[in-house]
């Protein structure tokens, strides 16, 4: 603490520059936790699918749809206790960019089987009992300050035209990687308009044992493996991971630009840090000449790194944590987004290395010079 | 009783492809308690003998021995608290560090030490007692004068009471009156406080203050005579 005076009068000579300096740190650490925490949700979304849920979908892709019809069939697979079903419905809100999710579903058998969706049971017993009415999570009612009663309509992308619907019910979530930002509304309602175009996106199946998930897979999936509309079973899990997938190697990408952006500003810090201690070439001279040993100069310049990336930690990683825990927009496309203890480690940990890398080359510098040659520069 | 002992120096520079040298097999003794001039033309080898006494520069062979220690063979390792228990160096362009007040300035030995912070406190407010800048101690170098200046790298050399205190031209920047009130604080510093004083110095007027004068010409002591003072 004795040396505190000297670290913090070295760091504020140049005021703008350690401010930039630690702004470059802050920034870079933002942007990495902010990166990192895609992967994590994502992961996390994929872990936190159910292993006693599975999904059945069209074996070609997702936005192909199957027959109603293998409801009955799948009713009858042994292991399997419950059906549920969804469609995708893709409408906009105002404007094409006011858009969210929104789901025809089965109700009262998605809701069954969805215990971490939470509905207060008055308006559970409402929406059920409105064909028209719509289940809307709670961030997405705040967002538009919609209130129980109210009619919103959509506009059908998919299915095109006007669909009004009355919300009857709100939900919340006891699970991170569901969101409170989805707009669910009855399949009959979208059969009845669509004249039973629309078929099922795809199928729930709640099993007995998740044990039984594998032999459940197979005997689904070949039983309508020669059909004109085979199928591909998994657990929810892995649909989710699966889901994932299609954001491409994601992981890779995001970890890429966040260790590419953090060697960049390592550089900046290098630099700024170098330039500083350069500066102070004689000054290094005169505190050799008072005394002060080529190990405590070291000391003194790891300190101000040290310092430098303490306080950019703080602002980037601790902005980043508030920032996304407050701000929904990611929700809507990432529920659970968040900054986890892991990010904030893992930022804790580059935060270390970069003043570690970034003080070292001033820091042997003072180390090494000698007090002739650093004299020299001034007498 | 000699506190410095010089015995056959030798020192060689490498200024490009060339030897330069500026000290072969020098001898001279500093006597306790003495306060000496050390003058002669640039490049006789005045700052470097100081240097040598400071252990801020090696001999190339010889033996520089200071209270009792031979710093011609000490580690750069073992030098550093050698020099903050037995040296007080000042220079010519004060060299106090800017982002720091006077007081401050002047602590910075004693953050050497294992002095508590009111310890510290009152050794510093004594040396800038001593030096006249009590007043000026939240100062910083920029708030000051040259002469100020000084006094307060004066004030550093002697807060942690070093065995020598050596001076590189503390006048060379001043003006008149400055140059005299440093001059009168180092006769004041060795007469009442007997601190062994080495300045380099251009100025006749501070060999005057000298009880001793040394005058060096490329590389060798050509004489030695008593100052005005002596």
């Amino acid at each position: 603490m004795k040396y505190l005076p000297l670290i913090l009068g070295n760091l504020l000579r140049h005021k703008r520059r350690s401010i930039l300096t630690t702004l470059s740190v802050a920034i870079a650490l933002f942007l990495y936790a902010s990166l990192r925490s895609v992967s994590t949700t994502l992961d996390s979304a994929t872990e936190a699918g159910s292993t006693s849920r599975m999904v059945v979908r069209n074996a070609t892709g997702i936005v192909f749809p199957l027959p109603k019809s293998y409801i009955n069939r799948l009713e009858a697979v042994p292991g399997v206790s419950r059906v549920s079903y969804a469609n995708w419905f893709g409408a906009w809100y105002r404007s094409e960019r006011e858009f969210f999710a929104n789901f025809a579903v089965e109700a009262p058998s998605f809701l069954d089987m969805y215990p971490e969706i939470v509905v207060p049971p008055d308006q559970k017993t409402a929406f059920l009992q409105d064909r028209g009415s719509a289940l809307v999570g709670v961030d997405l009612m705040e967002k538009y300050g919609w209130r129980l009663g109210q009619n919103v309509t959509l506009n059908g992308t998919i299915f095109p035209g006007e669909w009004t619907f009355t919300i009857r019910a709100t939900y919340t979530v006891t699970n991170n990687a569901f969101d409170e930002m989805s707009f669910m509304f009855h399949y009959p309602y979208l059969e009845e308009r669509t004249e039973r175009r629309a078929t099922p996106g795809w199928f729930y199946l709640k099993l007995d044992d998740p044990d039984r998930a594998p032999e459940v897979a197979r005997t689904i999936d070949d039983q309508f493996r020669n059909s004109s509309t085979p199928t591909r079973t998994e657990t929810e899990r892995a649909f989710n991971a699966g889901f994932m997938t299609m954001w491409g190697n994601i992981k890779l990408l995001m970890g890429t630009i966040g260790l590419a952006v953090v060697f960049a500003i390592l550089l900046v810090t290098g630099n700024a840090m170098m330039m500083s201690a350069r500066e102070r070439t004689a000054e290094i001279g005169v505190l050799k000449t008072v005394g002060f040993g080529g190990g405590l100069l070291f000391a003194l310049e790891m300190s101000e790194a040290v310092v430098i990336a303490v306080v950019g930690a703080l602002l980037g990683l601790g902005g980043a944590k508030l920032l996304w825990a407050n701000v929904k927009a990611f929700q809507q496309f990432l529920p659970g987004f968040g900054v986890t203890p892991g990010t904030l480690a893992a930022g804790a940990g580059i935060a270390l290395l970069l003043a570690l890398v970034s003080g070292f080359v001033p820091a042997m510098r003072a180390y090494r010079l000698s007090v002739i040659s650093a004299l020299r520069t001034v007498e | 009783m000699a506190i410095v002992e010089i015995r056959d120096v030798h020192k060689s520079f490498q200024r490009d492809a060339q030897a330069v040298e500026v000290f072969t097999g020098l001898d001279v003794d500093f006597e306790e308690a003495s306060f000496t001039a050390l003058m002669g033309p640039s490049g006789s080898g005045k700052s470097t003998l100081l240097n040598l006494v400071a252990g801020l520069d090696r001999p190339t062979s010889g033996v520089v021995r200071v209270a009792g220690s031979d710093v011609s063979t000490m580690s750069a390792s073992q030098l550093a608290p050698w020099r903050a228990r037995h040296i007080g160096f000042v220079f010519q362009s004060y060299n106090l560090l800017p982002v720091l007040t006077a007081f401050q300035n002047v602590e910075l030995p004693l953050l050497l030490t294992d002095l508590s912070k009111a310890e510290r406190r009152e050794r510093v407010m004594v040396a800038l007692g001593v030096v006249g800048l009590e007043d000026r101690k939240d100062h910083y170098p920029r708030q000051m004068s040259g002469g100020q200046e000084q006094r307060a790298a004066i004030a550093r050399a002697i807060v942690a009471d070093p065995t020598l205190i050596l001076l590189d031209e503390p006048t060379g920047q001043l003006d008149a009156k400055s140059s005299q009130e440093v001059l009168g604080l180092l006769q004041r510093l060795n007469g009442e406080f007997r601190k062994t004083i080495i300045v380099v110095t251009h100025d006749p007027n501070a060999a005057d203050k000298a009880k001793t004068v040394l005058h060096l010409e490329k590389g060798d002591l050509v004489e030695k005579s008593r100052g005005a003072h002596a």
